[in-house]
């Protein structure tokens, strides 16, 4: 039985959280453990074998991914992958809604449907498991959170005993529980009842209240109009995964979701391609592309990322780090929980450095004497910091380049 | 001839590095401060030197011991059993000042100048008044006592004015003197200020005049003017021409004024200087950068660190790619682990810095 799989890509005016990184690209493309955040699902959908063809569903412009495309079709050979472009925001179920006889082209029996923003072990095939044992018309992934977090996320109230959904809300005001939504669903082909049920009810709501504009009423999130009605119907199960899992949302966030990827694929192949091996200056897991220099004296990891034609000169240090494309850090630097985007260059004896901030944080600020900062400095596109330069929890927009110590700000 | 030098107390303002040593015995550009004084004195001719103390520390004996014998000089520790201020030590110490009839120097233990006693001394000998002051010029004589001279004399001093709102010159107390034994005789046995009592007295009786100091003079009792000072001190040294420093065609000095003692080891790859005092035995590793710092005897500044406007205490550690700036000063025996930021940090001795320190704080 034949399967499908929808990734929700969003587009240019989403995803303003992962400014200034999403400034010269699209959040799903950027790169973490070495590759852009999307291949990271494309690789989980490739180990499910029923999976014939991915659509990625959003609204950038078409250009955007077609390098992309050309560079996936040879890496998922088992899989054909279409980019689908809403001609405008419809909202997550209203996206799959409109493209539906696309989806449903070939008549697939199931539906993967990802969130792109999603990082995750993404136990697809535990998910297949219970949807084949429950008969399930729907199963969701769901992943715990300390109880801090859950009122950021949807929460899932479940029955213990059979894994059903008895009550699903999105971003609850009060605390309902701690198993929150994963971004990941699994569909029958009765979704679609679902959303035109949805629709239906919203163009009723309409005719009461002519006030609401005529867009508004096309577009359909998935979570507040469609899991909220899935939970009052039979047959919608909850995956807990005992997996990693985190959202990218904001663009610090790629810091720990970068440390996550590395651990897994360290984890599960120590000889995996570019993945460093351990030494008095290596310490696992660090990612270095081949087209990469890294002097010898300089150490590096954990957690890092080395991104094609960057330099690191002798005696550098790095750590809980991602360093794009032709980026430079010079002689004796440190760069330490932070991202430097695209040709951006840290100078001599030059201190970048962000918050400590664990994987399981969700939070991606902190409070530095009662005043909220990043906790991960960010360097955006050619961003030059002069040698000797200390900068902390720092976002720098790019261009700018920064010629004294500067700490807790954001930089126009 | 005979000299005083007022040492006073714990030396509580330079702390955590007084908590080890006293506060004379704290090397400033690699030597300890009293012996700046006490070999600039030996070399004016002076033969007795009476330490005003209000405690005895056993190490200070001890050291004092070795330079007597170096110098060939008498060193007498004068204890106040309380506080005497400024001018009540003089009179403790009278059976020594006043022992003949030759003028005796007096100086604060914190002051940092080229000494000038020979020059002081026959400047004195010459006017024949009862005292001499040294003083020097400063830029904002607003935040000091100001010395006024009377008009068409060499150096009489007529009176002082304290913090003055208005110009009256810019010559201030620079905290060293030379006195006739008689001026002993105008101090009282209690708690009595030199600055305040005795000299406006002596300035009345028209027998008070001033001596201008040539170049630097720095208090160095607290870490932030310690390290002012060791820049004034390294800068007169390089005027001057001095083979202590290391020499500027040496690969790894940055900017010039540096001072390394030869048994310390530098990594490969350093850039030091300017303003930078190395004790001895101590080991940089490769790749270090240091500036306007001062480390101190035994300690260890690993690879790719980078110290700044700081002192590393005796036998500290400083980590690999470690940030230490800001007055930050490390006692005896202190670690900073590897990749730490410290900002403005005073830490005592034997801790362990393991998380950064961004805003000055004390670290007890």
């Amino acid at each position: 039985m034949s399967s499908k799989a929808i990734i929700l890509v969003g587009g240019g005016t989403r995803g303003t959280r992962f400014r200034p990184l999403s400034l010269d690209i699209p959040k799903v493309l950027f790169p973490v453990a070495g590759r852009p955040i999307i291949s990271h699902a494309l690789s989980a959908l490739a180990t499910v074998p029923s999976i014939k063809e991915v659509l990625l569903i959003g609204f950038y412009d078409d250009s955007v991914f077609k390098d992309f495309l050309t560079e996936a079709a040879k890496e998922f050979p088992q899989f054909s992958i279409k980019y689908l472009r809403e001609y405008r925001a419809l909202g997550t179920a209203g996206g799959l809604y409109h493209f539906r006889d696309a989806i449903l082209k070939g008549h697939p029996y199931r539906l993967f449907v990802i969130h792109a923003d999603v990082c995750s072990s993404f136990p697809l095939a535990e998910m297949l498991s219970m949807f084949e044992e429950k008969e399930a018309k729907a199963v969701i992934l769901g992943t715990r959170v300390e109880p801090q977090f859950a009122s950021n996320f949807g929460c899932i109230v479940m029955d213990p005993a059979t894994k059903k959904v008895i009550h699903y809300v999105e971003k609850p005001e009060s605390h309902i529980s701690n198993l929150i939504n994963g971004g990941v669903y699994l569909f029958d082909r009765s979704i679609f009842d679902v959303i035109a049920a949805a629709r239906n009810a919203r163009a009723e709501q309409a005719r009461d209240d002519p006030s609401e504009d005529e867009d508004a009423q096309e577009v359909l999130r998935l979570e507040q109009d469609i899991l909220v009605r899935l939970a009052q119907t039979d047959g919608f199960y909850v995956y807990e995964t005992r997996g990693f899992w985190r959202q990218i949302k904001t663009a610090g966030s790629a810091v720990p979701a970068n440390a996550l990827y590395l651990q897994k694929l360290f984890q599960t192949d120590i000889d995996a391609p570019h993945l460093a091996r351990a030494s008095a200056t290596i310490v696992p897991p660090v990612y270095i592309d081949p087209t990469a220099s890294v002097d010898p004296t300089a150490k590096l990891g954990p957690n890092v990322s080395v991104g094609p034609r960057a330099r690191v000169g002798a005696g550098a240090r790095v750590k809980e780090a991602i360093l794009l494309e032709d980026t430079e850090v010079k002689h004796d630097a440190c760069v330490l929980y932070s991202i430097l985007a695209r040709g951006v260059k840290v100078g001599a004896w030059a201190r970048v450095e962000g918050s400590h901030i664990t994987p399981a944080d969700h939070s991606t600020v902190t409070f530095k004497n009662g005043v909220r900062v990043q906790s991960v400095s960010i360097l955006a596109q050619d961003v030059v910091v002069g040698d000797e330069v200390r900068l902390q929890n720092c976002v720098v927009l790019p261009h700018k380049e920064i010629k004294s110590d500067v700490e807790n700000e954001v930089i126009m | 001839m005979k000299g005083l030098i007022l040492v006073g107390g714990y030396g509580t303002r330079l702390r955590p590095l007084t908590l080890t040593l006293p506060k004379p015995l704290v090397e400033f550009g690699n030597k300890p401060m009293i012996l700046h004084q006490v070999e600039s004195l030996a070399a004016a001719g002076v033969t007795d030197i009476v330490l005003a103390v209000n405690y005895r520390p056993e190490i200070m004996v001890a050291a004092l011991k070795k330079y007597e014998e170096l110098y060939n000089i008498t060193i007498t520790f004068s204890v106040e059993t309380e506080p005497l201020g400024t001018a009540g030590p003089l009179k403790l110490a009278a059976d020594v000042l006043q022992k003949d009839d030759s003028p005796f120097f007096v100086l604060n233990s914190d002051i940092i100048c080229d000494y000038p006693f020979q020059q002081l001394a026959e400047f004195h000998r010459s006017h024949g008044g009862e005292a001499t002051i040294v003083a020097t010029k400063v830029e904002e004589p607003s935040k000091y006592g100001v010395i006024v001279h009377k008009p068409n004399t060499i150096g009489q001093i007529d009176r002082f004015v304290e913090k003055p709102v208005e110009f009256v010159g810019n010559r201030i107390n620079a905290g060293i003197y030379i006195l006739n034994p008689s001026v002993v005789d105008r101090i009282e046995l209690r708690p009595t200020s030199i600055e305040k009592e005795t000299f406006p007295s002596l300035a009345k009786d028209g027998s008070l005049y001033s001596f201008d100091l040539e170049g630097y003079w720095m208090d160095v009792g607290q870490p932030k003017d310690f390290l002012s000072g060791t820049c004034l001190y390294l800068t007169s040294l390089a005027k001057k021409g001095s083979k202590l420093l290391t020499p500027t065609t040496e690969e790894f000095v940055h900017g010039g004024n540096v001072l390394i003692d030869p048994s310390a080891k530098i990594g490969k790859n350093c850039r030091i200087g300017p303003n930078v005092t190395i004790g001895p035995n101590v080991v940089v590793g490769d790749g270090v950068r240091l500036q306007r710092c001062v480390i101190l005897q035994g300690s260890r500044v690993r690879d790719h660190a980078w110290v700044k406007s700081s002192i590393v205490g005796w036998n500290s550690t400083v980590g690999r790619w470690a940030r230490l700036e800001g007055v930050t000063v490390l006692g005896d025996d202190v670690t900073v682990a590897d990749e730490v930021y410290v900002n403005g940090g005073s830490v005592l001795p034997h801790k362990t810095i393991t998380s950064n320190i961004e805003t000055p704080s004390i670290i007890m």
